[in-house]
């Protein structure tokens, strides 16, 4: 398998994270960027938003790229760097997944 | 929901209570995937077969993909496989404690987890696991089978909570001795003291199992989580 691009993981992190604000019907007051906290101090989503929201990537991943990252760790959802604060940070964690699976 | 589209994953398919579930649920039109370690010695029209152990963690998730890939839809679990051993505490080795556990506890909690990623999607889906009664009457020799069955019940409760904001029910039905494989060693004034001890002293039927899985999986149940309904009157 090649690596998927940085830009191919953040492009589907975003649109799942836009299909779940959608879904739940949050406003947003300025527009999504890649730094948009997004869980954690004043973040978007809630636990079971995030929770859907990890499943959600987890199984585009599988879907698209037919690769296999696992995103749910015990210490990610408490951690102060969490990477699951924004989109940026969550696409790093995914790419460093895919690279240690390659 | 209709019914007819409805897609059910069964656990411990090849012989028992799974065996049954598989004919009883095709009959009346669900699309039913299945699995158990060895190939069963028959076929069914409507049923789909996984040579899987529910207690590995990879086989679990080819399996979950592939039913994905094809059906595109998860509705119902019914997470039924399970082992059984009849023993005194002390002489209880290690390894069958672990086996049993990791069969009928770590093995739910597995297609559980992955079944409902799966039902997120469709924000439905009815979840059943297999306890037995032996959990409520405390037998004597059975304490890890009946201990990893409790800890079946209190999973079951738990997830109904964190399952519920996606339309997830998750229920326990726990059968009283039914004749098959797994009681087949136990002898019969064992099976009879069990049976005495019942409001209505008899052996289960299958399709006093069904009787309540239907109830459960029923669209209409939607508010009915966390329960667990044992056969018997116990
Ligand atoms: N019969 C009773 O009296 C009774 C009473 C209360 C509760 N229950 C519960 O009902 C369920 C079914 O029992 P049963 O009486 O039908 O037992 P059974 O006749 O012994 O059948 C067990 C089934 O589970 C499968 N299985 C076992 N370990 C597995 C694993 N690791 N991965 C995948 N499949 C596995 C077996 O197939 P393979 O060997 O091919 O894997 C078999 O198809 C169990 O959870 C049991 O605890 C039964």
């Amino acid at each position: 398998m090649t690596q998927p691009s940085r830009e191919a993981i953040q492009t589907l992190v975003t649109q799942c994270l836009q299909e779940i604000l959608n879904q739940r019907g949050t406003e947003l007051s300025a527009p999504l960027t890649a730094d948009t906290p997004m869980f954690g101090t004043g973040g978007l989503l809630d636990s079971i938003g995030i929770v859907t929201m990890i499943v959600d990537v987890e199984q585009t991943i599988a879907a698209e790229f037919n690769a296999t990252v696992s995103l749910a760790d015990d210490r990610a959802m408490s951690q102060r760097n969490s990477p699951y604060r924004s989109i940026s940070a969550l696409t790093d964690y995914i790419l460093g997944q895919l690279s240690e699976g390659a | 929901m209709n019914p007819t589209q409805s897609v059910m994953l069964i656990t411990g398919t090849r012989k028992g209570i799974g065996k049954f579930l598989v004919e009883y649920y095709t009959q009346r039109g669900y699309l039913v995937e299945g699995c158990s370690r060895e190939t069963p010695d028959w076929t069914c029209q409507g049923y789909h077969h996984h040579c899987t152990d529910v207690a590995d963690e990879a086989g679990v998730q080819a399996m979950m993909n592939d039913i994905r890939k094809r059906q595109g839809r998860l509705d119902i679990l019914i997470n039924n496989a399970g082992i059984a051993s009849m023993n005194h505490c002390l002489l209880t080795p290690i390894a069958t404690a672990e086996r049993i556990f990791r069969t009928n506890f770590i093995g739910s909690f597995l297609l559980l987890r992955e079944s409902a990623k799966l039902m997120k999607k469709n924000r439905y889906g009815r979840i059943v696991n297999m306890g037995t009664v032996a959990t409520p009457m405390k037998l004597e020799g059975e304490s890890m089978y009946a201990a990893s069955k409790a800890a079946v019940v209190n999973m079951t409760q738990v997830l109904a909570h964190e399952l519920a904001p996606f339309g997830v029910t998750c229920n326990v039905v726990g059968p009283t001795p039914i004749e098959t494989d797994l009681i087949r060693g136990v002898p019969k004034q064992k099976i009879q003291a069990i049976l005495d001890r019942l409001a209505v002293k008899r052996l289960g039927h299958f399709e006093d199992v069904t009787n309540v899985i239907d109830f459960f999986i029923r669209p209409e149940s939607d508010y009915i989580t966390g329960q667990v309904v044992y056969l018997g009157g116990v």
